[in-house]
Parts: C-alpha cells; sequence; structure tokens
C-alpha cells in the first residue's frame, strides 16, 4: 500500500570483466537456497517428532501418527489452494468461512439426501467453494482492490451468510447422527493404512504442483506475482489469471469444507474459524513468498504438516496448548523476516560492485 | 535518471481537510458520507422503534467508544500508505494482561501505565518490522495480529476476570447527569479534536499526507519517513492498548478473547469515511462520519432483532463497497475524459 | 578485438518513421522526425537529452503513438497499438534496465506464454532448455537455462532479452542506452553479438551518449536535436568533432549571460567524496556568487555526488563542509538546516507531490517556520505561496489547485519556490530547465544568475551544453564517477567539455 520505493539508478557499473560462470555459480547458489528451504522444514518437522517422542515414547504409535496426518489434511488442501493465490501476490483472508459455508451445506445435503453419491457432495461443496471465490477474484481483478482488504470484508460476509443459514434453517447443529453412515465411515477409513483423507490431500497436493509447474497458464500465475510490470508487458491476461487463482483456491476451500463434515461430523455455523491464519502461515513457512513469485505447494504442505505437528506434538511436552497460536503468528513473522534478509544478502552476493575502469 | 514517462495522474481533489471552502467540502467523500449519516439518522429515527432515545444515544455511543479511539490514529497510519491489522489483538492482550495482573493484585493505577507501556512495545515490533527491515506492512499486521492475539491466550487461557472494582466499571459506563451520554465521551472528543487538529492544521500533518502520495518526494522535501512511521506504529500500539484497558472497564470482563474481529469494524470505518487505502487522500471528519454511521446501523439492525451474524454481512458488505466505490467512480472518471495519450513524454 | 570482414551490403529499409511529430501537452518531443533502418546495418542515433530519442524509441516500442506521420514496416504502414503488436511486427527493444521475471528461471523469462510443449499440453522442460541453450550458443553466450533471472549482472540480463528478441525472430533490435552500465569485457560481448545479428539481416538501432562505442560498432550515424532530425551520413565520412557539433547546434534563442560577481567565501567544500560502485574521489567547491556547473554524460553519477551531498543517499568516503562546518550525511534534514537546497532532477517524482495543492507543495519546506505554537494555518500557509508565486511569475489556476495541472515549466517554478523559501545558502539544481519552454528556460536563468548575484553559491547539474556554458563560472566534468575537468568560464566551450565528458582529454577528432 506504500509507494514504491526509488529505483537505484542504473549507473551502477559492475563487476568488471565478469566471466560467465559468475552466472552459473548464481543459479546454484540459489537453487540450493531453495530445496534448502523445503529441507529446513522437513528437518524441523522430523527434529520435532523425535523430540516429542523421547518426551512422551508413546507418541509416535501407528494410530498417532495416523490422527497426525488426519488433522494435516484439511489445512493440507487450504494450503494448495492459498499457494495458488499467494504465488500472484494476492491474498485471501476468506477461506476458513467458505470452509464453514461449505461444511455446513455439505452436512444439509446429506441430512436433506442421505444416498448423495459421496461424489456429488464433492462437488457440491466445491461449486460452492468456487462461487465464493469467483466473488473474491472479479472484485480483486476487476476493480482492482486489494485482496487483503477484499478478502477481509468477505471473511465475514460468508460467515455470516453460513450463520445466517444455520439459524434460518433451524438446524444450528448438524450432528453425526444426521448423516449417513457412507460418509461417515470416510471420516475414519484408509487405504493401506493411510488415511483416505490423507490420500485425498496428497492428490490435491500433486495435482497442483503438477500443473503450476507443468502449465503455461501456471507459469504465468508465477510471473504475475514475481513482477507484474514483466506480465504486463508480456501480454499475459494478468485479470483473467487472477480470477482463475481464486476460484481455484475457492474450490478446494470448498473441498477442505467437505473433508472437514467427514471428519468432524458435527457441524455448526463456527467450522473454520481462525483457520485463515494458520493456512497463511503453513503457506509462508513452507516458502511461499508472501510477495509472490515464488514458492511450491509441496512446501506449503510441508507447512502444513508442520504446523499440525506442533499443535499436536506441544500438549505432549507439557507444554499449554494456548501457545499454539502465537506459535503460528511468530512463526509468520519468522518466516517473512528471514526471506527479506536471505534475499537481500543474496541479491548482494549476486551482484557484484565496482567502478568501471578505476 | 531518464525521464519519467507515467502519464500524470488525473488531478483528483486535494487532500485538504475543512481548511476548504464549505461547499467544495460537500463534494468530496467527507461531505458524501456526512450526508449519508444524517440522511440515515433520519430515517432510522423515524422508522426504528427506539431508535431516537436518549438512552439509545447512549448505548450507540458506548459502543462506539473503543472503534472512535482505535480509528484516530489508525487513520494516520492508513494515510501514510501502510497499516495495521494487529490493533484489535492489541486491544485483546491489553484486556488479557490487565486481568491477569489485576488477578495477582496489583492495583490498577499500577495496571494501567503497565498496559499503555505494553501498547509502546506492542507497536514498536510492527514499526521496526516495517521501517527497519522494510517488510510490508499487510505482511508484519497479519503476523502480529496472530502473535498478540495468541500471546492473550498464554497470558490468560480461557478464563475471565471480572471483579474489578465498581468504582471504576462503573464510571465507564456512567452517563454524564440525566443526559444518557457517555461521561468517557468527553475524553474522547478531546482526542478526537487533537487528532483532527494534527492531522489537519500541523506540519505533521502536511508531511502525513506528502508521504502517503510521494514517499520520494517527502523525502527529498526533508521529511523523515522512517522515524514518523515507526511512531505512527507505536501510538496505535499505545491507543490500541488504551482500548483494550476500557474495553475491560466497560464489559466488566477481562479475556482473551475479547474485541476479536474489531480491525473489520474499524477499518470498514475508515475507509468508509472516505480514506483511500492506497494513502494519502482523506479526512477526520469522514472517519468520524463512518464511524457513526457503522455504529448506527448496526444499533438500528441490533433494535430490529437482526441476528448478529447479519451485522458481520453488512459490515463486511459496506468495507467492500467503500474500497469498490473510489474505483469505480475513477474509472468513469476516465472514461469520461478524452481518452487522449500520456501528458509527459 | 578483431572484426569480421567488412560487413554485408545493407539491405532494403525495414523500418522507416517518415515525418513523425509527437507532442506531450505543451511540449513538442519530436518534430519531423525520420528515421530509416536497413537489414543487415548497425545504426546509431544520437542526441543529447531532450533530443526526443527515447521517444522516438517508445513509438518503435510501441509504447506511444506518433500523433502525425507514418511508421512503414517494409515500405507499408503500419500501426503499433502497443507492445505486443511491435513484438510481433518483428521489432525488439533493449532498455538500459531490462524487466524480467527474478523469481523464474532465463528460459522461462524468455520463453514465457509461448513455451515448447508435449502433446498434452505439458511444458517440454527439456525443449525448453534445448532451445534457450540455441539461443545462447547463437549469441556466444554462456548462461544456464534453469538460473533464476535474479541477480543477473545488467549485461546478462540483456543478453536475456536479446534471446528473447532472437526468438520472436526480431528483425529489428533496437538498444537503448545499452552500455552505461557494463563493464569493457561485456560491452565487447554484446557488440560482437550485435554485429552477428547484423551479419545475419538485422537491423540494428543503437542509441547511445558514447563516441567510441557509437564509431566502433555502427555504419550510419543520426543526429537528432531539439525533437528533430539534423543528419544521417555513414560513420566513415564523420568525425566525433562533427557529430558533437550537429547535437549541440547553435542556440538561436540568447540566454540571459551570466553577471558578473565578486565570488564570496567557500560556502559548499565537497572532499574526496566516494560511494562505492557510483563515483569516487570527487572534490570540489563552491563560493557565495559563483554558479558551478556539473557536466558529464548520462550516467556519470552527478545526480548521484548531489544527491549524496544533499543526504538523500549516504556516502562510504570524503566528507561535505557548509560554511566552514561538516556537514552530517544521510540527512536532508541537517543539510536544510545547514541552509542546503536541492531541486532534484525528477520533478514528478521527487520534486513534488502531484497529487497535492500548488501551495501545499510550495510550503511543505517550511511547515515548520510558518507554524505557531505547532499549528498551521491555511491563510498563512496560501500568503506564502502567493507571495512566492508572484515572485517567480508562476501561471496557475488556483493555489488550491493540484500541482499536476500546471505546466512544466510552472511546475519547475513552484519546486524552485519551495526550495527558496527556505532561504538557502547553497542551492544545488538538477537538470533546473528540462521539459520546459524556452520562454521559462529564460527566466529560470535569470532566477539563478540572481540568486548567484545575491550572494548564494549555486551548483547546477546539466546535460544541455549552452545552458552550462552560458550559465557556469566554472564547469566541472564527471566521467563515469570520477570529476576530470574543471574548466574556467573562459576556457569552456562546447569540445571542451563534450571531450573532457566523453573521456577524451584533447581536442583530437577520433576517426573511426
Amino acid at each position: 500500500m506504500s509507494a514504491p520505493a526509488t529505483h537505484q539508478p542504473a549507473t551502477v557499473p559492475p563487476q568488471p570483466g565478469a566471466s560467465p560462470d559468475s552466472g552459473r555459480r548464481g543459479a546454484s547458489l540459489v537453487q540450493r537456497l531453495v530445496a534448502m528451504r523445503e529441507m529446513g522444514i522437513l528437518a524441523a518437522l522430523l527434529l520435532l517428532l523425535v523430540v516429542t517422542e523421547i518426551a512422551n515414547p508413546r507418541f509416535l504409535s501407528a494410530q498417532n501418527l495416523r490422527d497426525l496426518l488426519l488433522s494435516a489434511s484439511i489445512l493440507t488442501v487450504l494450503a494448495a489452494g492459498q499457494t495458488v493465490v499467494i504465488i500472484t501476490r494476492n491474498v485471501d483472508l476468506s477461506v476458513g468461512s467458505v470452509l464453514g459455508l461449505s461444511a455446513y451445506a455439505t452436512g444439509t445435503l446429506l441430512v436433506k439426501a442421505p444416498g448423495t453419491p459421496v461424489v456429488l457432495v464433492v462437488l457440491a461443496g466445491m461449486a460452492i467453494g468456487a462461487v465464493c471465490g469467483a466473488f473474491n477474484g472479479a472484485i480483486v481483478a476487476v476493480a482492482k482492490v486489494p485482496s487483503l482488504v477484499v478478502t477481509l470484508g468477505t471473511l465475514y460476509i460468508f460467515r455470516g451468510l453460513d450463520s445466517l443459514w444455520a439459524s434460518s434453517s433451524g438446524r444450528l447443529q448438524i450432528n453425526a447422527a444426521d448423516l449417513p453412515n457412507s460418509f461417515k465411515s470416510l471420516g475414519g477409513a484408509s487405504l493401506l493404512g493411510i488415511p483416505v483423507l490423507f490420500l485425498v490431500a496428497l492428490v490435491v497436493v500433486l495435482l497442483v504442483g503438477f500443473c503450476l509447474r507443468n502449465y503455461r497458464s501456471g507459469r504465468e500465475l508465477y510471473g504475475i506475482g514475481s513482477e507484474p510490470e514483466a506480465a504486463r508487458l508480456s501480454g499475459i491476461p494478468v485479470g483473467r489469471r487472477v480470477f482463475a487463482a481464486f476460484v481455484i483456491n475457492g474450490a478446494l476451500a470448498g473441498l477442505a469444507g467437505v473433508l472437514y463434515a467427514a471428519r468432524f461430523q458435527t457441524l455448526d455455523a463456527t467450522a473454520g474459524t481462525g483457520q485463515e491464519l494458520t493456512v497463511v502461515a503453513a503457506c509462508v513457512v513452507g516458502g511461499v513468498a508472501i510477495f509472490g513469485g515464488s514458492g511450491t505447494v509441496y512446501g506449503a504442505a510441508l507447512g502444513a504438516l508442520l504446523l499440525t505437528t506442533i499443535g499436536t506434538a506441544l500438549p505432549q511436552l507439557g507444554i499449554s496448548p494456548f501457545w499454539r497460536n502465537a506459535a503460528v503468528g511468530a512463526l509468520i513473522l519468522a518466516a517473512i523476516v528471514l526471506d527479506r534478509t536471505l534475499s537481500l544478502r543474496l541479491a548482494r552476493r549476486l551482484r557484484g560492485r565496482n567502478l568501471r575502469g578505476s | 535518471m531518464a525521464v519519467d514517462t507515467a502519464p500524470a495522474p488525473a488531478p483528483r481533489t486535494s487532500a485538504e481537510g475543512p481548511a476548504a471552502s464549505r461547499l467544495r467540502l460537500l463534494g468530496t467523500g467527507d461531505g458524501v458520507i456526512t450526508l449519508v449519516l444524517v440522511a440515515f439518522l433520519v430515517i432510522a429515527g423515524l422508522t426504528v422503534e427506539g431508535f431516537a432515545s436518549t438512552r439509545n444515544a447512549g448505548f450507540l455511543l458506548l459502543d462506539v467508544v473503543v472503534i472512535m479511539l482505535i480509528a484516530l490514529p489508525l487513520t494516520l497510519v492508513i494515510i501514510t500508505g501502510e497499516i495495521d491489522l494487529s490493533v484489535a489483538s492489541t486491544v485483546g492482550l491489553s484486556s488479557a494482561v490487565m486481568g491477569k495482573l489485576w488477578f495477582a493484585g496489583l492495583p490498577l493505577e499500577l495496571i494501567i501505565p503497565l498496559c499503555l507501556l505494553l501498547g509502546v512495545v506492542l507497536g514498536a515490533v510492527n514499526g521496526l518490522l516495517v521501517t527497519k527491515l522494510g517488510l510490508p506492512s499487510l505482511a508484519v499486521t497479519i503476523g502480529t495480529l496472530a502473535l498478540y492475539r495468541g500471546l492473550a491466550f498464554v497470558v490468560l487461557g480461557d478464563q475471565a476476570v471480572a471483579d474489578f472494582p465498581r468504582s471504576w466499571t462503573t464510571w465507564a459506563i456512567s452517563s454524564i447527569g440525566t443526559t444518557g451520554i457517555p461521561v468517557v465521551v468527553v475524553p474522547l472528543l478531546v482526542l478526537v479534536v487533537i487528532t483532527g487538529v494534527v492531522l489537519h492544521a500541523t506540519p505533521i500533518g502536511r508531511a502525513l499526507y506528502a508521504m502517503g502520495n510521494s514517499e520520494d518526494a517527502a523525502r527529498f522535501s526533508g521529511i523523515d519517513v522512517a522515524r514518523t512511521k515507526l511512531w505512527l506504529f507505536i501510538v496505535t500500539g499505545v491507543v490500541a492498548a488504551l482500548g483494550g484497558v476500557y474495553w475491560t472497564l466497560r464489559y466488566g470482563s477481562a479475556r482473551a478473547d475479547n474485541a476479536t474481529g474489531l480491525e473489520l469494524q474499524v477499518i470498514a470505518a475508515i475507509l468508509l469515511g472516505g480514506v483511500s487505502i492506497f494513502g494519502g487522500r482523506g479526512g477526520l471528519v469522514g472517519v468520524i462520519a463512518g464511524v457513526l454511521l457503522l455504529a448506527s446501523v448496526r444499533n438500528a439492525l441490533q433494535l430490529v432483532n437482526v441476528p448478529s451474524d447479519v451485522l458481520n454481512i453488512v459490515t463486511g458488505v459496506l468495507l467492500i463497497v467503500a474500497v469498490v466505490a473510489p474505483q469505480v467512480a475513477a474509472r468513469l472518471r476516465r472514461i469520461r475524459r478524452p481518452r487522449g495519450r500520456p501528458a509527459v513524454p | 578485438m578483431d572484426h569480421p570482414q567488412a560487413p554485408p551490403a545493407p539491405g532494403p529499409v525495414v523500418l522507416a518513421l517518415e515525418d513523425v511529430n509527437k507532442s506531450f501537452g505543451a511540449v513538442a518531443a519530436l518534430r519531423g522526425a525520420r528515421l530509416e533502418l536497413r537489414g543487415g546495418e548497425a545504426h546509431a542515433l544520437v542526441g543529447e537529452n531532450g533530443a526526443g530519442k527515447s521517444t522516438l524509441v517508445k513509438i518503435l516500442a510501441g509504447v506511444h503513438g506518433p500523433d502525425t506521420g507514418r511508421v512503414l514496416l517494409d515500405g507499408a504502414p503500419i500501426t503499433l497499438d502497443n507492445p505486443a503488436a511491435a513484438r510481433a511486427a518483428g521489432i525488439a527493444v533493449i532498455y538500459q534496465e531490462p524487466t524480467l521475471f527474478p523469481d523464474l528461471s532465463v528460459a522461462e523469462n524468455i520463453f514465457m506464454g509461448r513455451q515448447p510443449l508435449h502433446g498434452g499440453r505439458r511444458i517440454d522442460r527439456r525443449e525448453l532448455a534445448a532451445r534457450c541453450r540455441a539461443l545462447f550458443e547463437r549469441l556466444a553466450v554462456h548462461l544456464d537455462p534453469e538460473r533464476p533471472a535474479r541477480g543477473l549482472s545488467i549485461a546478462d540480463q540483456q543478453m536475456v532479452e536479446i534471446a528473447k528478441a532472437l526468438s520472436f525472430d526480431a528483425r529489428v533490435l533496437v538498444m537503448d542506452e545499452p552500455t552505461a552500465a557494463l563493464s569493457g569485457v561485456e560491452v565487447e560481448r554484446l557488440f560482437s553479438v550485435a554485429r552477428s545479428l547484423r551479419a545475419n539481416g538485422a537491423a540494428v538501432l543503437f542509441i547511445s551518449h558514447r563516441f567510441d562505442e557509437v564509431f566502433d560498432l555502427c555504419d550510419r550515424i543520426t543526429v537528432m536535436r531539439d525533437g528533430q532530425w539534423v543528419s544521417t551520413d555513414p560513420t566513415a565520412d564523420l568525425t566525433v568533432d562533427q557529430v558533437v557539433r550537429r547535437m549541440v547546434g547553435r542556440e538561436v534563442a540568447s540566454l540571459f549571460p551570466k553577471l558578473d560577481v565578486e565570488p564570496g567565501e567557500v560556502l559548499l567544500e565537497v572532499r574526496d567524496l566516494t560511494r562505492r560502485g557510483v563515483f569516487a574521489d570527487v572534490s570540489f567547491g563552491v563560493r557565495a556568487g559563483e554558479i558551478v556547473a556539473l557536466a558529464g554524460l548520462v550516467g556519470a553519477g552527478r545526480s548521484e555526488v548531489v544527491r549524496a551531498v544533499f543526504g538523500i543517499d549516504g556516502y562510504d568516503g570524503g566528507s561535505v563542509r557548509v560554511a566552514g562546518k561538516e556537514l552530517r550525511k544521510g540527512s536532508p534534514a541537517a543539510a536544510m538546516a545547514a541552509g542546503v537546497a536541492l531541486v532534484p532532477e525528477d520533478r514528478r517524482q521527487q520534486g513534488l507531490v502531484m497529487e497535492l495543492s500548488v501551495e501545499r507543495n510550495a510550503t511543505l519546506t517550511r511547515r515548520w517556520k510558518l507554524s505557531r505554537l505547532g499549528l498551521l494555518s491555511a491563510r498563512r500557509e496560501r500568503a506564502t505561496a502567493a507571495t512566492w508565486s508572484k515572485k517567480l511569475q508562476v501561471k496557475a489556476g488556483k493555489l488550491s489547485d493540484p500541482v499536476s495541472t500546471l505546466s512544466g515549466g510552472n511546475q519547475q517554478k513552484v519546486v524552485l519556490a519551495k526550495w527558496l523559501s527556505t532561504d538557502p545558502r547553497v542551492l544545488i539544481v538538477d537538470e533546473p530547465t528540462r521539459g520546459i519552454d524556452v520562454g521559462t528556460k529564460a527566466e529560470v536563468h535569470r532566477l539563478l544568475s540572481g540568486l548567484a548575484a545575491e550572494g548564494l553559491a549555486v551548483v547546477m547539474v546539466s546535460s544541455e551544453l549552452p545552458e552550462v556554458l552560458g550559465m557556469a563560472d566554472r564547469v566541472l566534468v564527471m566521467h563515469e564517477g570520477r570529476l576530470v575537468d574543471d574548466i574556467p568560464r573562459a576556457r569552456a566551450d562546447e569540445d571542451s567539455v563534450m571531450l573532457a565528458a566523453t573521456g577524451h582529454g584533447d581536442r583530437t577528432a577520433v576517426a573511426p
């Protein structure tokens, strides 16, 4: 929101006799750093698991690990969608509310029509999410309003609609007993020992990651966040792409709502409250730069896993669960500061400076 | 350096406040929102049962106190082109600390200054991250929003501390004589006037508008942008902490989740009041009208027994309208002007 | 440094501008401009700042359209509505500072939106890397296609842009001041690339201030001055001297000559000022009553020096003294308190807050002095602004109008008013008459002379030779970050200044 800083004048003469190899050295340095980031999260994750296991030797049981993966699935799906938005230099704070809306809708649908096949339920949830995302995307892309402000507003609008729906339908809370068994069993089902819900999350991450990396439109999303001016000059349809990013994020938040319904089975209008901050934290910690243009869903997924593990591990370590929220905030700040100092140092190293002819 | 090639921006109405002619005032954002406020008050007074009573006015004003209080420094922050989303969390943390210290037996006379000191620290964290590290205030305050709220829960957990001395809590909601106007409105009004004067009639205020429109030009004019912004964040922190103290006394209860979501109302009110989210434009008169309008709408809807969810929907819609409307207006203005080439090479 | 055999005879005209006029508001940037680019030829476009070169480039790039006149591609008129249209027409522009995607790989930067695909519309990364490598081979450039664009040297960024141009089968390559930020080796590389493109039939348009490079690379030279075409001749038929003379010309309007003033005490003393990578060991002094010009080519470091003196930027070594007292670095407020004022180079981004009114801009620097007990009165502000407006004869509708509604000349007067109202002892003006009509130019010059006569020390950074020669008591010439000459008024003329600015010490004409 502040005015852009003055550009350093281009009169800075570069290193004399810049060798072609300096380019290659620069490449590997950056690549190493990126890989380091994801390795770093993985390392932190493993460290946390080890420490908790030491504190409580029964922590790493098969049941606990299954629960961990189950808990992480919803956040992972949300993080995957948020990544798509963040790389375009935007943010979507309304995802928690979209999740709530979708979860409640899923419950209502199943109560009214218990025989609905799961696929249709999923599609319905995603459709609701997509509509919410389209609303956000239209305002951001067309009216060019900062996404922060828009999604701050829709955070409350969607939540309010959810509450309104719940109170006006007379069904303030949908209980597990109201839901059909076929759906409920999905919540706890496993395939080869891995929870089904987590597999869904995994598939989402792989799919989104694949598309972001291997399709032109995916690369254009990165371009938009990396340098909007260059994107404009290259002829990228920025408005269309940003709109699509919000729709995709909305649909994934909708999917997360369906997963939520399957997992928790007791649904009211408060589902998903406060999730948006955890999702942003997962992405930022996972290496998705808040300024856009870089980061992967895989990193975001690892970030989601790390955050979920922190939440589970804290009580095992004897730390009050109230620290979890503070940890989320601290992690966001740490990640942003880290990214900034790293990029400054990297920029300084990659650019040599010397007076020409001196 | 090459000659600038951007087109000259469409001449906007200048950012003068009440110093401008009265007639001109009506044409600006400030004027529009004041008219809307007056119109709404009249309509609600006529159609909504119980709206136009002094008792209700008293309730409305009590509700408005904390929002108006926080809106004052936050307006200055937004005018310089930054934002602070962590204000509500500061309120909550301040309230939680107040409860914890009261529970521990300290006297209120000591607790309140300590809470204000806490506000300095919280604001300084935001300010330093933005000015020294050059991080975007948006990202920083999303982080501190979570961090401060989390710390509030660490401090006070799930409990509520509610046995504050009656003399204080009664004072917090008492009215002046039989008028129904809360006593706290007086100091609040003083702060409003001070803020208005600072923004519109002091060198500091001039500097803020300059910074919000062109940080470079401000720097070239000798304005210390970084230091000014740092102080703004600190003041916001202190004022939000003060808001936390008042909130606790007003509701008689210190809880970690106090004022959750308040930032939405404050920002919505400010933007509704004609302050541009991009900085450099807007005035305090509009913000006051915006705060009052938002509070009146909520108050009237409550009187008609509209559920609080709808209140939030309305606030969210108003926020979006407040930011979309100027963009649409600018677009319309551009269409009406002859679509020519840029005005300078 | 060996050249291949003489370049092939140039082909037919690929791109031509015919009688192009272009104005921005009241300023005529191009008047009857013409240009002819032939395939297989490297063509230089030279002229001082304000000659219209960058406007011409923008027209070729599709950023602006001509008011009148035509652009012809292969003899047929063409409209270039936007950068994409220019690209489709085969015109590629390499700017001094390319705009790349820093987070994406070099290969993706080149092929964004056009990456080669597998059957299923999946990006074929191997083919992408291969094509990128092929392009680099053609350019004899060694860059890893996978590396991110972030941190690439300017030279390498330009190579990426050229590779992009090649991938579009560009037939016209426009290079706008490409060598300003390049070292000797990188310039060589750039030139060998340009030569090989030329050998393949492309038309290369090379815009530069550096005559040694122009004479080294280019086959023909077009000179522009004041938005008009002056001449086009084969390089072989020209000397640097002749080119300089054509660029500068004889000023028709007579400048107000500098009054002779007895110089007083030294008010500004700069000693060994150094900023790593930007300028080094700059030392000079300015007395009361003197106007000292800081001349040099674009990129010589003049604006950077004055910004460091005023405190906008810091510096790594040396000192600045105002009236004998050392000035704290890095603080414009301290500089202002010591009586230094800087009228910056970029009027619209640095000199004025465009959205604010004339009176607010004019009083921004005096806001504290104008306040009583911390309070400002709009009336006092307006009175001050009105006084200065009258003094400088600023033509504005109302003082409360946004300053963006004023003409360039009047805007500059507002900036001057803003700084003169601080009652400075040292006035630094950076390109004081850029983008201003002739009449206002004369007024500004008269004003500066008058100020010097009143005892101010004036430092004037300027790229306009007539202004420098007409106004300055001494001409300090900078070249690539160093002060290379201090020419007193008696000895100063176009040749001595320009040749010092281009790094040549003597007046011998340089034949290619």
